[in-house]
């Protein structure tokens, strides 16, 4: 069974079309991989798959474990089963870290003990936890914080938006080992630009995104080779854009 | 009575109830609510001195036996019959013809509180006063005189409201504090009123050498209108002020609260931290004036706002003044709704929309600004939360 699929999808932001026609699915256990140059509508597709309301979807659906989300508030979908770390969370000036945590989860006991097991292992200072969320945190922090609060939600469908951009050596080590570890046998959507964290992580396979549209799909190894050597100058290139099919990787 | 006394006083009314005097314990029931609302409790343990007037009547006032000698709590009007120096201290830094409210508080003037902090005393446990008014449409003037001595310490809690029955009422409580040589006085005043009631609080602090004073106000129940604009003169060298204060508008009220902050010693420092929360179709202003006459001083001021609904409106004025070369002065002030993004961020971690926005609206309240005690800090934190809560 498919976790998630998103059908024919097309989204609008301050009255501009940012997503065209998208389409993929995700089988359970699987996991893939969001490639696109910056601005190309990865941050958007996934907020869209959260169901931000200033991502307003023109046509197409997205399905969820089977049921349709499409017009479904962010906290439900949320309930759902559906986990994301963020690439740039706002800082919310007077919310701890340690609040939002608590609220997340309902038995106390254990999520303490699961949340202090994660912060152990992401070698995070318990202290973050009683800082306002984001606020000051330096780039690294912020990916701790959003893979801790990812991880402590344990969610079906993990949704990772650029957790090792900007991480240095030593805590991409960390980082991609307790992601290895904790997202073992899981659903997981994952945007990575370099692909640091596919040393850690085993994806089954990637879709392009091209100017709002999924410009191919395929091997995650291959495709990050192909725009390692060539950028994404290739993928412009490439026939599926015309209409065609891609003849590399499908 | 001049005509223009007359005008403020208005229709309000200057017969008052009269109260005998009274253990709190003895109290009744909704008066004793009312003041635990606003910080003062019946349980005198754990003060080290109480004062408590209703309406024109001191009702209780009381040393706890262990703080004998140490510290001093008297209405003003036997004070100054037993001290002849207090004259020295009364009208001093208020001036009774400053506006029409110190003018009527100079011509009809309803007692207050006196309270001395004796050089050298450290006093651990927190003093108390409540100004309560009991009867309908009452006019009631207070005027109160705060003295810490050399190197003496204490922390002051005052809490002014109304009986539950009360709608209405004029209350004009005029304060002057004098924080000598390396003393410091924390002092926490926490109004609740009714949606009739006028108020006017009129105080100013005179700080000298090393002192510091620290004066929190919280605010949080809907009020006609309230107006306050207390100066502190941080005339000693290395005398410090913060002003601080949490207010929650409601309903219709009209909240327009600032702190002016003179910097005349060598090294004084000042501080106004303002957070605010405006709904229903309540108008805040937040004001701030930091005044740098010295050449080695610096003070700054910090408002933040938080629009709850689009009736309700929020003015930050913030002013600064540098007399002198060397007077540092800054201020940063922020007025807004709850960003959309944040409440987004938190339904992203599950929260439904409304627990997202109680959980920013608390944690704007931030109750860590007063510097408080923690058993304190949590009170005023959990009178907050149960204002917001019901707000949302
Ligand atoms: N809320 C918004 N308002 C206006 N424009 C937006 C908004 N969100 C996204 N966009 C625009 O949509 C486009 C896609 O942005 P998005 O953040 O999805 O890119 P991305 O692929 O994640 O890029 P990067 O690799 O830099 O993170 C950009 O041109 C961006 O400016
Ligand atoms: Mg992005």
């Amino acid at each position: 069974m498919d976790i998630l699929t998103v059908e024919d999808l097309s989204v609008e932001v301050s009255g501009r079309t940012i997503l065209r026609d998208i389409n993929f699915s995700i089988p359970e256990g699987e996991v893939h991989v969001l490639f696109g140059p910056n601005g190309s509508g990865k941050s958007s597709l996934i907020k869209t798959i959260l169901g931000f309301p200033g991502y307003k979807v023109l046509s197409g659906s997205i399905f969820f474990k089977g049921k349709e989300i499409t017009d479904m508030p962010t906290d439900e979908r949320v309930k759902l089963g559906m986990g994301v770390a963020f690439q740039n969370p706002p800082a919310v000036r007077g919310v701890k870290l340690g609040e939002i945590l608590k609220g997340m989860m309902r038995n106390r006991e254990e999520v303490e003990k699961r949340i202090g097991n994660i912060l152990k292992e992401l070698n995070f200072p318990t202290d973050f936890l009683t800082r306002d969320v984001n606020l000051g945190f330096s780039g690294g922090e912020t990916k701790k914080s959003e893979i801790l609060q990812v991880l402590a939600q344990d969610a079906d469908l993990t949704i990772l938006d650029e957790p090792d951009s900007g991480v240095d050596v030593e805590n991409l080590q960390v980082i991609g080992a307790v992601l290895s570890r904790r997202l073992k046998g899981k659903s997981v959507l994952l945007v990575t630009h370099l692909g640091y964290i596919l040393r850690y992580i085993d994806a089954d396979m990637a879709h392009v995104l091209m100017d709002g549209t999924i410009a191919c799909s395929g091997s995650a190894l291959k495709i990050l080779g192909q725009i390692l050597k060539e950028g994404y100058s290739w993928c412009e290139k490439c026939p599926r854009v015309k209409g065609l099919r891609c003849e590399v990787f499908l | 009575m001049s005509p223009k006394t007359g005008s403020v006083l208005g229709r309000y009314s200057r017969k008052a109830q009269e109260w005998p005097s009274c253990p709190l314990s003895l109290l009744p029931e909704d008066v004793l609510k009312r003041s635990m609302e606003v910080g003062v409790i019946s349980d005198e343990g754990e003060r080290a001195a109480t004062y408590l007037q209703i309406d024109h009547s001191v009702v209780f006032q009381a040393v706890q036996d262990a703080f004998k000698g140490k510290i001093e709590i008297l209405n003003t009007r036997e004070a100054l019959k037993r001290y002849g120096w207090l004259r020295e201290y009364w009208w001093r830094l208020v001036k009774t013809d400053a506006d029409e409210y110190t003018k009527l508080a100079d011509s009809l003037w309803d007692q207050g509180y006196f309270i001395r902090v004796f050089e050298g005393e450290k006093v651990t446990l927190p003093l108390q006063s409540c100004l309560l008014m009991s009867t309908e449409n009452l006019n009631q003037n207070v005027h109160n005189i705060i003295i810490a001595e050399p190197r003496s310490e204490a922390h002051i809690i005052t809490g002014c409201t109304v009986h539950p029955n009360v709608h209405s009422g004029l209350h004009v409580g005029v304060s002057e504090f004098y924080v000598k040589e390396g003393a410091k006085v924390t002092f926490t005043m926490i109004h609740s009123w009714a949606q009739e009631v006028e108020v006017r609080p009129r105080s100013a602090a005179l700080i000298e050498d090393g002192a510091t004073f620290i004066s929190n106000y919280v605010c949080l129940k809907p009020v006609k209108n309230l107006q306050m604009y207390p100066t502190a003169y941080c005339r000693g060298a290395s005398s410090r002020v913060s002003f601080n204060s949490i207010l929650y508008g409601a309903g219709d009220s009209k909240i327009d609260v600032g702190a002016k902050v003179v910097l005349q010693g060598e090294g004084s420092r000042g501080e106004v931290v303002s957070r605010a929360i405006a709904t229903d179709n309540a108008q805040i202003y937040v004001r701030g004036f930091l005044l740098g006459e010295h050449g080695e001083s610096r003070a700054h001021l910090e408002c933040r706002g938080l629009l709850l609904s689009d009736g309700a409106m929020i003015y930050a004025i913030p002013e600064l003044l540098a007399k002198v070369r060397g007077a540092e002065l800054s201020h940063e002030a922020a007025v807004g709704k709850i960003a959309e993004d944040q409440i987004l961020y938190l339904m992203a971690r599950g929260f439904s929309r409304e627990e997202a926005e109680s959980l920013i609206v608390r944690g704007f309240m931030d109750v860590s600004i007063l510097g408080l005690p923690d058993k304190l800090s949590s009170d005023i934190k959990r009178m907050i939360d149960a204002t917001t809560a019901r707000a949302l």
